[in-house]
């Protein structure tokens, strides 16, 4: 199913970032921010995407450690590594934005500081499986579980010590104009980060595959 | 459930009675501690006086560390004479394990805090002793949750490469809230208008951390530890 569709879907994906720029060119300028508020068409939908691979990574590394099912553990790892990827967009478009809006690179508001925290969470899974030596997959995945149940906590706590990044609740009141690219944003990185998750699990597979005729024709 | 306990106490006793004997934990902690104190008075006193909230940060900033420490030497002890595989391979439950060394880890720092607390309430003129039972309630609900998920991978680093490092990397995220909440409960505490309902809701989300990783630990130490 995968290996057929794939191609096309890299295509779509591909076609719809490079279609992107001229639709958000495109769409008016926001009335109080004006052009800096460009960068939230890439930046939502990053962080969006962020949250959910790591859902997926969480969910992975759970099912991987009760049931020991290696696919879990592909799951696991490709999920990690897509969040590295997307949070590191996510901190990176932040600050670039907040230095127009706010006056300053950082703040350490509470969707930043969740942000931040949720991506440490992660950098060390990638860490311990790196670095850990054998049998670093299953001691990766309690990390990411435990990430996983982190985040209410991480968002309560860091909610009531500050707030000033605007709220999620700007997505549903956006006007008109500024709704087609913001959506269309979203699938296309919604899309990427499916083929990126089952491609890396894919190749994760492989990893494994060639590790065991190592091992195999070792002996 | 009485085998359960007998278990626990077993794991416990072990450890509190090697720690007796030598106290080496106790006292490399208890100085380590003093260590971060001093070391971050010098960021946070300005002109003999300690900046806003510096007590709070400082006393939380001394335990995270310090339990680091700490969860670090009680396995790295279990490690050097493959002792712990002799408590894996011991015919008693997984989790009875996990609270054994947990509760023995509680001991040492409940033990270390009755030393350094009163030390910072004096050094940084911090009333922490105004509200006794609000403060000890946020310091045995920190400790608690920090220790609950520090065992668990302290435990699971064990065998891990770099472990030394590894352990504050994957601690000090996941124990962020209870950073943020010792920190923001202790210092809703020491303000000269001591904040009750603030201190309150932070216990409680302490609380609740507490059940929810204790939980989850208990959940996880089984598979996590099984080679």
């Amino acid at each position: 199913m995968l290996k057929k569709t794939f191609p096309g879907l890299v295509v779509v994906a591909a076609a719809m970032f490079a279609y992107a720029p001229f639709m958000i060119l495109d769409a008016p300028y926001e009335s109080t921010m004006g052009l800096v508020q460009k960068i939230f068409y890439f930046h939502v939908p990053a962080g969006m995407t962020m949250f959910l691979a790591a859902f997926v990574s969480g969910v992975g590394s759970a099912v991987f450690l009760f049931t020991r099912k290696a696919w879990a553990d592909r799951v696991g790892v490709a999920g990690a590594e897509l969040a590295v990827v997307l949070g590191l967009i996510v901190l990176v478009t932040g600050p670039l934005w907040a230095r127009k809006a706010w006056g300053v690179w950082w703040v350490w508001d509470p969707r930043v500081t969740s942000t931040f925290v949720m991506w440490m969470i992660f950098n060390a899974y990638l860490l311990l499986r790196r670095y850990g030596g054998p049998g670093s997959d299953k001691l990766a995945a309690a990390v990411a579980l435990f990430g996983m149940a982190n985040v209410p906590f991480v968002y309560w706590s860091v909610n009531v010590w500050r707030t000033l990044h605007p709220k999620t609740s700007v997505v549903p009141t956006l006007p008109a104009g500024l709704r087609g690219p913001f959506w269309f944003c979203v699938v296309a990185f919604l899309l990427i980060s499916t083929l990126l998750i089952a491609v890396r699990a894919e190749l994760e597979k492989r990893r494994q595959e060639l590790d065991a005729l190592y091992l195999a024709s070792g002996e | 459930m009485k085998g359960f306990l007998r278990a626990v106490w077993l794991v416990t006793r072990k450890d509190l009675l090697i720690e007796t004997r030598t106290r080496e934990i106790f006292f490399t902690t208890v100085f380590f501690a003093l260590a971060c104190v001093m070391v971050f008075a010098f960021g946070f006193v300005r002109e003999g006086r300690p900046v806003q909230d510096a007590a709070a940060g400082i006393l939380w900033i001394a335990i995270a560390f310090s339990g680091t420490l700490a969860l670090g030497r009680a396995f790295e002890r279990e490690r050097q004479a493959e002792t712990l595989r002799a408590l894996l391979l011991s015919p008693i439950d997984r989790p009875a394990l996990y609270v054994g060394k947990l509760l023995g880890i509680l001991a040492l720092l409940v033990a270390v805090e009755a030393l350094v607390v009163p030390l910072v309430a004096l050094m940084f003129q911090a009333r922490m002793f105004d509200h006794a039972l609000l403060m000890l309630g946020l310091l045995g609900a920190g400790t608690l949750g920090f220790a609950a998920v520090g065992t668990l991978f302290a435990a699971m680093l064990v065998r891990a490469r770099s472990r030394d490092v590894m352990l504050p990397v994957l601690l000090y995220p996941i124990t962020v809230p209870v950073i943020i909440a010792g920190v923001r409960g202790t210092a809703a505490l020491l303000q000269p208008e001591a904040d009750l309902p603030m201190a309150r809701a932070w216990l409680a989300m302490l609380v609740f951390f507490d059940v929810v990783f204790v939980t989850l630990a208990l959940w996880t130490f089984e598979p996590v530890m099984t080679e």
